[in-house]
């Protein structure tokens, strides 16, 4: 069983096909979710960052990037306190409301608040709900087959409720379907670092989310479709300063805070969604699919503030960032009451001063409406840089 | 015993505490004026035993931290931080230890010195942005010893199962690089018999903390949980492997069994026994236990006793014909327990209720600290839907006298035990 969830963008054209992807990230409906389930299938909600969704492809199960939701904390407000981020209330908001079904639920110690969800949610849903305990020493030697090993015990959990086994070959045809994703994202974050005026930030990122809602098959279909006609793409390249916008590892931004950003701006990189692209590089196919896994997020994952490896200080991957992009600057926002985020700017900030980067701080909520402030502020800020 | 040894013993534990934690910082203040070495550590899994075994003085941020908001002087440390770009929505012990570094060690109870090596675990997740910050403001190296917790509520494995033996497999390979670390910061050679006679000591405080945190269920309750029980703790943690921090405990479970056998009790008159949700309020530490002792409610229990002891509460004991394989499976252990208290506290509380005779439960969430808050809303439910037991939910902070309302707390405490008090008069009038 492998039923289509995504069907309305074959057969047109560029524009259109990205007003289809709008429409289907925007819709608290998720309607790839329900017709994956209609048809039989199982979902596997993992809370962000870091998850390898190979082994619940391979299981056969649909892999869900939990990652809130622009709705109302109806249900799930009454569950918290009042100084959390907002991710956590939304998430939990949209399994309480149905709006998306489980069968088994995964979070992770990526920050304090974060790996509680394990405990919340186990005590309101009957569905299994763990905590899987990715390594925080990721310097020790012993990290990596302690991976290999946690992997296989969350492995044999999600056999049980797919209710089948899952052998190497499942899991290096899973590895081989996620590597053709990742190197068609690394396709398109091409596209946005070197003609920045093919691709507005606001598209890039609706084109990336739109993967967590759907299996990576069909993900990689759309790119594959998608990418070769943003390259000939008649767009004229602008005036506009290049940005390097950090903040957008677990909560997400609304699209419009994007799209007023990209008004004024080429974000040529980010850290948006950080979480369907963390592995850099390919993972080898050959050998044990599991510690191949496993080593991928000690040696080839993307930095963040939730991840502890002295060998990636995060200034200094950011700065990084900023100079493989070419950035003129950087935007360095945090979601609101997000600890990670709100103590990595400091590091940020002196960091980015030290080097003489210019940096635009804000923070944001997922449902924030109205953008003319930060956006007035935004275009003071790029004005400076212009005109200096 | 004679009167006089009588009054010796009862509030023994509180003096001598007390003058231990004077001590401890007086020491510390002379490592720091002689330039000396230091090792920073946190309450859950500190890893005293180690770090003992070196000679290396040890600095809690977490306590010094407290201590500024005990004294009445957090904000001013707070707006340091700040002024440097911490926002106000960071943890306000990360805050004021901020501050303390940046004023040079400067403290009120005196001079903290600087690191040479940070060790942490992952039981708290700000402990790792926190020694991250150390090591950018002085370049030591940290140390995070990566302890993995309970995967979901009631699947804890043991020893001998895969899991639990993955699990210590890693936390032991730690513990050697561990070592190494220390050997190569102070260039003393491990001494495995230093290691053995150091978790003796740890054997005995944490054999006579359980004991202690028993010797609650006598009523009248013997100790505050959240007034005695913080001073407890302070020596579980400042004195966790040494031989004053052993021998508290064996004398303080003696004032105990005094205190029980002689029903000598915290209040002099107890009417609700209750038990404590999370970190206290330490910006008006004195005022907030009052408004609940002036109804004549006292703590009997408090999660922070278990967590903030690192799960020494459980007693485990190691095994020191085998000290590291146990070491790793004590720490493996203990800090899981320190977790689920913050994540799963329900299922204990559920068998207190009766073994402590709890007239209600205190949730205490504060603005600071996301583990130990961000699940307590939702737990409450739980444990609401489990038992017929009365509830308070109060939001303040352990730090920030900003968002913490003494009158609006006192609103709602009183109205807590006037729900306790109707429901006690409608429970006689049933009988």
């Amino acid at each position: 069983m492998n039923p289509r969830t995504f069907e309305t963008w074959r057969g047109k054209a560029l524009d259109d096909v990205l007003y289809e992807c709008r429409e289907l990230f925007e819709d608290m409906s998720f309607p790839t979710v329900r017709r994956w389930r209609e048809s039989g299938g199982k979902v596997l909600g993992h809370f962000q960052v870091y998850f390898p969704e190979e082994i619940a492809h391979a299981a056969g199960m649909l892999p869900f990037k939990v990652r809130g939701a622009t709705i109302e904390a109806v249900q799930a407000d009454s569950r918290f306190g009042s100084y959390l981020c907002s991710i956590l209330k939304t998430s939990l908001e949209l399994a309480l409301s149905k709006r998306v079904e489980f069968d088994m639920f995964v979070t992770h110690p990526i920050c304090d608040a974060a790996r509680n969800l394990g405990a919340i949610w186990g005590r309101n849903f009957p569905y299994p709900c763990q905590i899987l305990y990715l390594p925080q020493n990721a310097n020790s030697p012993a990290a990596v087959t302690y991976l290999r090993n946690e992997y296989a015990r969350l492995l044999r959990d999600v056999e049980k409720i797919a209710g089948r086994r899952v052998n190497e070959d499942d899991l290096r045809r899973s590895v081989a379907v996620y590597n053709r994703n990742r190197a068609l994202l690394r396709e398109l974050y091409a596209i946005k670092r070197d003609t920045p005026w093919l691709v507005s930030a606001d598209e890039a990122y609706v084109l990336t989310a739109i993967g967590g809602l759907m299996p990576r098959q069909e993900h990689n279909e759309i790119l594959a479709a998608v990418l070769p006609q943003l390259a000939t793409r008649p767009n004229k390249k602008q005036d506009k300063i290049r940005l390097v916008f950090e903040g957008g590892f677990c909560e997400q931004p609304p699209l419009d805070l994007i799209r007023a950003i990209a008004r004024s701006c080429y974000v040529v990189d980010d850290d948006l969604l950080i979480g369907l692209r963390w592995i850099l590089e390919d993972v080898p196919l050959d050998g044990d699919p599991l510690f191949h896994l496993a080593s991928a997020y000690l040696e080839k994952s993307s930095y963040s503030p939730v991840q502890h490896d002295l060998r990636k200080p995060k200034e200094k991957m950011l700065i990084e960032r900023i100079r493989n992009s070419r950035a003129d600057a950087a935007i360095l926002t945090a979601a609101k009451m997000c600890e990670p985020g709100l103590e990595e700017q400091v590091a940020y900030l002196h960091a980015l001063d030290k080097e003489g980067i210019p940096y635009f701080i804000s923070e944001f909520e997922e449902k924030m409406t109205t953008f003319d402030h930060m956006e007035i502020q935004l275009e003071t800020f790029v004005e400076n840089i212009l005109f200096s | 015993m004679s009167h006089q040894e009588a009054a010796g013993i009862v509030g023994r534990g509180n003096r001598e505490g007390a003058e231990l934690f004077r001590r401890w910082f007086s020491e510390l203040d002379h490592t720091a004026e002689q330039g000396g070495l230091s090792a920073y550590v946190f309450v859950m899994g500190s890893m005293c035993e180690v770090l003992r075994t070196f000679s290396l003085p040890v600095v809690f941020p977490e306590i010094n931290s407290l201590q500024t908001a005990v004294r009445r002087v957090a904000h001013e440390y707070l707006n340091q931080a700040e002024d440097y770009g911490f926002s106000p929505d960071i943890c306000g012990y990360v805050k004021a230890d901020i501050a303390v570094q940046l004023r040079g060690g400067e403290h009120p109870m005196g001079r903290i010195p600087k690191p040479a090596l940070a060790v942490l675990t992952n039981a708290c997740n700000t402990y790792i942005k926190w020694a991250e910050i150390w090591e950018r403001m002085y370049q030591i190296p940290i140390f995070t010893l990566d302890v993995p917790g309970t995967r979901a509520a009631g699947t804890q494995t043991w020893a001998g199962d895969a899991d639990f033996e993955n699990d210590r497999r890693y936390v032991q390979a730690q513990l050697t690089e561990l070592i190494a670390l220390c050997e190569r910061v102070t260039g003393i050679k491990f001494d495995i018999d230093r290691l053995r006679e150091v978790m003796g000591h740890a054997n005995e405080m944490s054999r006579g903390w359980k004991q202690v945190l028993e010797f609650n269920k006598s009523r009248p309750s013997l100790f505050n949980a959240l007034t005695d029980g913080t001073i407890y703790l302070g020596v579980t943690n400042g004195f966790r492997g040494s031989p004053d921090g052993g021998r508290y405990f064996t004398k303080l479970v003696e004032e105990m069994a005094y205190k029980a056998a002689n029903s000598i009790g915290t209040l002099t008159e107890e009417k609700y026994r209750l038990t404590f949700i999370g970190v206290p309020c330490y910006p008006i530490f004195r005022r907030f236990n009052e408004l609940f002792t002036e109804w004549g409610g006292t703590f009997v229990h408090s999660t922070y006793l278990w967590f903030a002891s690192g799960g020494a509460n459980l007693g485990f004991e190691y095994d020191l014909a085998r000290p590291l394989e146990s070491l790793a499976e004590g720490v493996l252990i203990s800090v899981r327990d320190a977790m689920d208290s913050m994540f799963y506290p329900e299922h204990a509380l559920l068998e207190m209720i009766d073994s402590f005779h709890l007239d209600g439960v205190v949730y205490h969430p504060i603005k600071s600290c996301r583990t130990t808050s961000t699940g307590m809303a939702d737990n409450r439910r739980a444990l609401m839907a489990a038992r017929d037991v009365p509830s308070l939910f109060i939001e303040s902070d352990m730090m920030d006298r900003r968002v913490v309302s003494e009158a609006q707390m006192k609103n709602r405490i009183d109205a807590f035990f006037e729900g306790l008090a109707s429901r006690r008069r409608q429970g006689a009038a049933a009988r």
